[in-house]
């Protein structure tokens, strides 16, 4: 193949040229484990694709010697191991990209590690491949990982699977070994939706199967690896689905030209066409597709094009301009499948990112239905997710968003979740289905509204949220603070966190998880007074920035006051009313705030009081009550607000 | 229906990438290099938003030692109205005369290019840079992202990277984070060449073959481009047909002998060798894992 391609090369190097442009692209996935000779068969197909360079391969037989496990002999799997501290090790420890091509194709080959903590680097891997190549060891047969691998593939929607039975040598090239372990497979696999299967017997080592038919294995009549990579159609959904154009960027070069540009997620577009931009409704009729090369007849999925409409209308970054006759639908809550990527575990009700097409915007999660063990498909209950975990979960989006499910449509369906505080991405998720009752409720619209109430008590309606350690002071402060409003005449109410726990909240614990639940439920409450025309004194340790702006975004601006009840750690234990952190110190209470779990102070509150004990109770209640007084709160409201 | 080729995909999704980080960011830049790599950056970004100019200026991160062919073609690019080009020199290298005959290859490398643009980001406060990089260049590349966090510090932590799902960019950072991003990430060099034939891109005339003069040394031929360049005892310029398979600082870049004098003569040479591309550049050689060492210390 190589060799061919050279006297092309040699002889007529247009032809070669033209030959080249016309190449397709095809993105596989291989799946195995560091055993099954996953990076021996990358390492075999750049070699034998003359990819590997003298420079490359004198430093391939010196590393072969030093670190190799093959006697001195090329180990090919050095090729592949990156980066130098996972070299050291052995083993791969994250995604690399590796290329080669052929006369037919070029192929980008996302190499994955296989052992059981990296579904995280799987699933990335796997997002963006049409094919799998899955290795298993024909001297073990199909694995608990080959499973959890064929999972993972199936989840992320690749069809193609390509299952190469590998070091055939070392069984002695037997005919029966295949069969056995094609016919485990074939079972397996159609359980979970997966029937597009190829098996290939291979030795990546020796090289048999690979580019050459093998000499050992006269019995198999089928194609060689890179064979089949190279003709293996596969047919592009995408092409044939309706078209969707999620905005990228609006181009304004001048008051003449409105372009909408972004890569196409599916169908073609041609002018003239008819379109609906979502989620607004509009409708116009495509213009121009106009590229830096000129303007084109039509555009497919995949092409990053520029599109003008016919109409003035108003479409903007994360809308998506799409067929009129077939629009995606626009939903704020789905189920999905939720892949958990960070060392953090996801909270439920906790507000994250979403990231979907070219939209942002916020989500919630809810506890999961259940999550799913990869190894065996079990489905089991969960309370939270952590890192490499999956679970199905309905999510809560902040605003609709026009989607496709993920089955229909990966770019439309695909969304990754980012951490508001670290901005790092936390996880990825598949959408399965929008959900009803989005469209059903609707919060009741009354007559008489907050503002009313508020009138009628002759205050503003607002929530003081002290936050502070346990023992720092809040409750007293807060008691304070109500006593002297109440004396004033206002109407308050006062939210503890113990109380609550007595009732509301008693089904809760003290884990991560429960205590974003705990805030959240008391965020809410504290709404609904709000409503109801009260000042709110709510007093909870809350120690995690997130859900403090969870109960900040719920209101108005201007309603939450943020008061920081900051006393050190060593003044907060000295106090120890409770006796609290006597017992954590003990051992005997687990998740104590400050102890064993953390408390992230508020960067910017609304107050901050020295709660060391420099100040007293009494000073810290009278600089709540005049900050309330300078901002308002304890004024009637205009009419008309 | 039209399938799309190997490069009209590559093409695409370069510019999908490039506009994904220009909606993410507040003040990007394109690192510019006026290598072959540099060239099809340019081109990309001219089409990913026309008919608008780049919403981003180049940044030629200069040590003043680059061939004088570069300068010429670096000023020749910057006078295409649709182009802005900022030139940074690190002040301190200027003021000390920093050369890689006196402080040695890795000290020039290191005070000229990685402090250089450390210091130039800082300076015009950029939150964003594109770059050239290819996964395929080396081992380290390959796991690296197209979006890349880098610390305050510009530091690369391998660890810290951010899983990459479908076409999907996190272009979210914390104060003081940056990004590099490489939309040649999935290109090969032969996808790179194969793309300057397709689109007729102008690059460098050291990439031709011609008779120029050079000296070898340490089993390198060095082109002795100007005054400037010390010669040893006993070595004397002679005239030899070569070209530059990558550009870099001219004492520090190897040439390779070839009469290789049209584009389509490089690219049959480019697959006729058997040699990597970078085994004329000095800064790989030291270790095996070195340009990882280097990336961690914030060189492109």
């Amino acid at each position: 193949m190589a060799h061919a391609s050279n006297e092309l090369v040699a002889t007529d190097i247009e032809a070669y040229l033209r030959l080249h442009e016309h190449k397709s692209l095809l993105r596989f996935i291989t799946c195995g484990s560091v055993d099954d000779g996953k990076s021996t068969l990358i390492g075999r197909l750049l070699y034998d694709s003359k990819l590997v360079f003298s420079d490359h391969l004198a430093a391939l037989e010196a590393d072969s010697k030093r670190v190799g496990t093959q006697g001195g002999e090329l180990d090919f799997a050095l090729l592949v191991d990156g980066l130098a501290a996972e070299r050291e090790q052995g083993i791969t420890i994250d995604v690399a990209y590796r290329f080669f091509s052929t006369e037919r194709r070029k192929f980008i080959v996302a190499d994955t590690p296989g052992h059981e903590q990296y579904t995280r680097n799987m699933v990335t891997g796997a997002s963006t491949a049409d094919l799998a190549v899955i290795l298993v060891d024909a001297r073990k047969g199909v694995l608990t990982q080959t499973r959890r691998h064929s999972y993972l593939v199936s989840l992320l929607g690749i069809r193609h699977i390509v299952l190469a039975v590998n070091k055939l040598d070392l069984v002695g090239y037997v005919q029966d070994v295949v069969t056995a372990i094609e016919a485990d497979y074939r079972a397996f696999a159609a359980e979970i939706g997966l029937t597009d299967i190829t098996c290939i017997p291979v030795s990546a080592l020796r090289g048999d199967n690979i580019t050459e038919p093998g000499p050992n294995t006269p019995w198999y009549t089928g194609p060689t690896l890179v064979g089949h990579l190279e003709s293996v159609e596969i047919a592009d959904d995408l092409h044939t689905g309706p078209f969707r154009l999620p905005v990228q960027w609006v181009n304004r070069p001048d008051l003449d030209f409105r372009g909408f540009c972004g890569q196409i997620a599916g169908g073609a577009v041609r002018p003239g066409d008819r379109i609906r931009v979502l989620p607004s409704g509009l409708e116009s009729t495509v213009a121009r597709i106009v590229t830096a090369d000129g303007d084109l007849d039509e555009a497919v999925a995949g092409q990053s094009v520029t599109l003008t409409l016919a109409d003035e209308i108003d479409v903007s970054r994360g809308d998506v301009i799409a067929a009129a006759a077939d629009p995606p639908s626009v939903a704020d809550q789905f189920a999905c499948h939720v892949v958990w990527m960070s060392e953090e575990p996801m909270l439920p009700g906790r507000p994250y990112l979403l990231k979907l097409g070219t939209r942002s915007t916020g989500v919630t999660i809810a506890q999961p239905k259940y999550k799913v063990n990869v190894n065996t498909l079990e489905h089991t209950a969960a309370r939270t997710l952590g890192l490499n975990e999956i679970g199905v979960c309905n999510i809560n989006l902040d605003r609709p968003v026009p989607f496709d499910p993920y089955v229909q449509n990966r770019e439309m369906g695909g969304f990754i979740l980012i951490d508001r505080f670290t901005r790092a991405t936390v996880g990825a998720g598949l959408l399965d289905f929008a959900l009803r009752r989005a469209h059903n409720v609707h919060w009741q619209a009354v007559d008489v509204d907050k503002a009313a109430r508020a009138r009628r008590t002759g205050q503003r309606p607002a929530v003081v949220w002290f936050t502070g350690l346990s023992g720092a002071g809040k409750s007293t402060i807060a008691n304070l603070v109500e006593k002297r409003l109440y004396g004033e005449g206002f109407h308050t109410y006062l939210l503890d966190g113990d109380n609550l726990r007595h009732g509301l909240n008693k089904d809760l614990g003290f884990t991560d998880a429960d205590r974003v639940e705990n805030v959240r439920r008391v965020a809410e409450v504290a709404r609904l007074m709000v409503d109801a025309g009260l000042i709110v004194l709510a007093s909870f340790i809350s120690p995690f920035r997130a859900e403090r702006e969870l109960a900040r975004g719920l209101l108005s601006q201007g309603e939450f006051i943020e008061v920081h009840v900051d006393a050190p750690l060593q003044v907060a234990e000295a106090r120890d009313r409770k006796g609290l952190y006597a017992k954590a110190r003990r051992g005997e209470l687990v998740n104590f705030t400050g102890i064993d779990s953390p408390y992230e102070a508020p960067e910017t509150p609304e107050l901050h009081l020295d709660a060391s004990g420099a100040v007293s109770a009494e000073a810290c209640a009278d600089l709540v009550a005049e900050y309330l007084r300078e901002t308002g709160i304890l004024t009637p409201p205009p009419e008309g607000l | 229906m039209s399938r799309l080729t190997h490069l009209q995909r590559l093409e695409a999704e370069s510019i999908q990438i490039f506009r994904e980080a220009v909606a993410g960011s507040e003040r990007p830049v394109l690192l510019y290099s006026m290598g072959k790599d540099s060239s099809v950056l340019l081109r990309l970004a001219l089409k990913a938003f026309y008919p608008s100019r780049p919403p981003f200026p180049l940044l030629h991160v200069d040590t003043t030692w680059k061939f004088r062919a570069m300068y010429e073609f670096r000023d020749k690019v910057a006078a295409d109205p649709a182009v802005e080009l900022i030139v940074y020199q690190n002040p301190e290298c200027v003021r000390r005369g920093v050369n890689p005959f006196d402080h040695g290859s890795a000290t020039h490398t290191d005070l000229w290019k990685t402090e250089g643009l450390k210091q130039a980001l800082d300076h015009y406060g950029f939150d964003l840079a594109f770059g050239g990089a290819r996964r395929d260049e080396e081992q380290s590349r390959a796991k690296e992202r197209v979006f890349s966090i880098r610390s305050a510090q510009h530091r690369w932590d391998p660890k810290a990277q951010r899983p990459e799902l479908w076409h999907q960019y996190n272009t979210g950072k914390q104060p003081g984070q940056s990004i590099r991003v490489f939309p040649l990430s999935n290109w090969t060099e032969r996808d790179v060449w194969q793309y300057i034939h397709r689109e007729q891109i102008e690059i460098v005339p050291l990439y031709f073959a011609a008779p120029r003069p050079v000296v070898e040394r340490d089993g390198a031929l060095i082109m002795v481009d100007d005054e400037r360049m010390r010669l040893g005892p006993g070595e004397a310029p002679e005239q030899r047909s070569v070209r530059f398979r990558t550009l870099g600082c001219y004492p520090l870049t190897g040439a390779t002998q070839s009469t290789a004098a049209t584009l389509t003569e490089i690219i049959r040479e480019m697959l006729l060798t058997t040699s990597s591309e970078r085994q004329g550049r000095a800064i790989d050689h030291d270790s095996s894992g070195s340009m990882e060492k280097k990336k961690q210390e914030g060189y492109f």
